[in-house]
């Protein structure tokens, strides 16, 4: 690692079974990217492999090895969503995004990191999986691959600064109108991996007597000042505010492209069409 | 009980709209009975409810649900596992607890009176959450509730022991939070290199032992 960019991590699918303790899942920002760099060059698509934020990192190999580049363009100067070969001594090297906001380097046989409780991800908020990498970090290469690399991916995902969420509602949903769906809202600075803060109209909150209660990834909660916040992987296992709605799983890789100041929409959706929508995505990576 | 989608990959169970007892013993037997069934992936407990996250190319939500009233009425007799006691030893005060001052304000007690009442007292864990082994901790007296700081504090340091409204619990990690402090232990409630169980967990009845003031 000769550089390390803005926010790289190691990252997986996630850290299952452990909510009960206030841990929650972790894993990659976008699992469809995260999922696709490691089919591509041979892995299970659960595989360890570099997520990074905003703008990317310099990386030398000391080592033959096959990679894959998926999610935003960065500006490395390679063809995104294909595996190919580097050789020893190569140099890799990425700038800020050019359209999403993460982008991720998958190594044929998946990094060689310790597992924590049964996933090499790095929980940034917490330092569960470890933590950022930093110059000088040197990470090795394992064997875990379980196929030949494949061809090229096609369709792949754009990565656009307008983006409209599907959502199904929230626990709370006949507390709100539909004023969610009339505005646009801008993704703030303050956006993290535990949160996505959004900025726009404010939603009236009715202010009911809500018990703490159990939260998933993608929920949309109000607080009382009316600006959403969308629940990310990195989130809290419990919550006190109001949801009225919930993102699909299908769009939560947008979550994890989406930039500052993007401008985001909220659109309904049956839970039906939603779970519809989530096998037509699988069908993406079954042909990969 | 009552069973409500969440999410398209979620249900949000829930044992009434009261804190009770008997609504904690009832999360506590369906944590026990549900974690680790093929298809759950997640447990999210809280104080009268438990979300469960199940993996939705196994299950849908009618499957979801029939899978979790199947489990829960078999395990409905199911005793709770034994109690634990656990002692958390506290140095209240000073720099360690910089709300206790507040505390006594708002509730017309002393600082020493305030420690008192809040040590004589025996809490339970009634889940663990927020963010790394948070323990909600019911039990607090009464005459000590205090409502939470009007804008929370952007570093309340590791181990400080806090009441937010009605409830009491210790921050496992250093994090933003807006609950009153009133005093810090040594022991370490999480540690991100360790495999939980945390120390302290759902059930726990808990004693704070006064170190001696900061």
């Amino acid at each position: 690692m000769i550089a390390p960019g803005f926010l790289t991590t190691v990252q997986d699918l996630g850290r299952f079974g452990w909510t009960h303790f206030g841990i929650s899942a972790s894993g990659a920002a976008d699992a469809l990217a995260l999922r696709a760099a490691n089919l591509l060059v041979g892995n299970a698509e659960n595989a360890p492999a570099l997520e990074m934020t905003l703008a990317g990192g310099e990386f030398q190999f000391e080592g033959d090895a096959v990679v894959a580049l998926t999610g935003a363009d960065f500006g490395a100067g390679l063809p995104l969503f294909t595996s190919m070969p580097v050789r020893s001594g190569q140099t890799l090297r990425y700038g800020p995004s050019r359209n999403g906001a993460r982008a991720y380097l998958s190594v044929r046989g998946g990094l060689d990191v310790p597992m924590v409780m049964g996933s090499a991800s790095v929980h940034v908020m917490t330092g569960v999986g470890g933590r950022p990498l930093r110059k000088g970090d040197v990470l090795a290469i394992g064997e875990a691959h379980v196929r030949r690399p494949r061809p090229p991916a096609r369709n792949v995902p754009q990565y656009v600064p307008r983006t409209a969420l599907r959502v199904t509602p929230g626990p709370q949903a006949a507390w709100f109108g539909g004023d969610l769906y009339l505005g646009s809202y801008a993704v703030s600075e303050e956006s993290n991996r535990m949160g996505i803060r959004l900025k726009g109209p404010a939603l009236a909150n009715p202010g009911g007597h809500m018990i703490t209660e159990g939260v998933p990834l993608g929920a949309i909660q109000v607080p009382p000042d009316g600006q959403p916040i969308v629940l990310f992987v990195e989130h809290q296992t419990t919550g006190g505010y109001p949801k009225p709605a919930n993102v699909i799983s299908a769009d939560f890789w947008r979550l994890g492209q989406m930039r500052p100041r993007d401008e985001v929409r909220f659109e309904r959706v049956t839970m039906e069409g939603a779970i519809e929508l989530l096998r037509e995505q699988e069908e993406w990576l079954y042909s990969l | 009980m009552t069973i409500r989608a969440a999410s398209d990959r979620s249900l949000l169970v829930s044992f009434g709209e009261a804190i009770s007892w008997g609504a904690h013993q009832r999360v506590r037997r369906a944590v026990q009975s549900l974690h680790g069934v093929r298809g759950i992936l997640n447990l999210h407990p809280a104080y009268t409810s438990v979300l469960v996250d199940f993996d939705p190319h196994l299950l849908d939500h009618g499957q979801a649900e029939r899978l979790i009233s199947r489990i829960l009425e078999a395990h409905r007799e199911d005793a709770a596992p034994p109690d634990r006691v656990v002692e958390v030893p506290v140095s209240f005060g000073g720099e360690a607890g910089p709300d206790l001052p507040d505390v006594a304000r708002h509730t017309g007690f002393s600082a020493e009176r305030v420690i008192e009442l809040f040590t004589h007292a025996e809490y339970v864990v009634y889940f663990v959450g927020f963010s790394t082994c948070f323990p909600y901790l019911g039990g607090l007296p009464p005459e000590l509730a205090t409502p939470r700081l009007s804008a929370p504090r952007k570093h309340v340091p590791v181990g400080s022991v806090a009441i937010g409204g009605p409830q009491a619990g210790i921050y496992p990690i250093a994090s933003p939070g807006g609950w009153r402090l009133i005093g810090r232990t040594s022991m370490r409630l999480f540690d991100p290199a360790a495999t939980p169980p945390p120390v302290l967990r759902m059930g726990d009845r808990v004693r704070f032992v006064a170190e001696g003031r900061a």
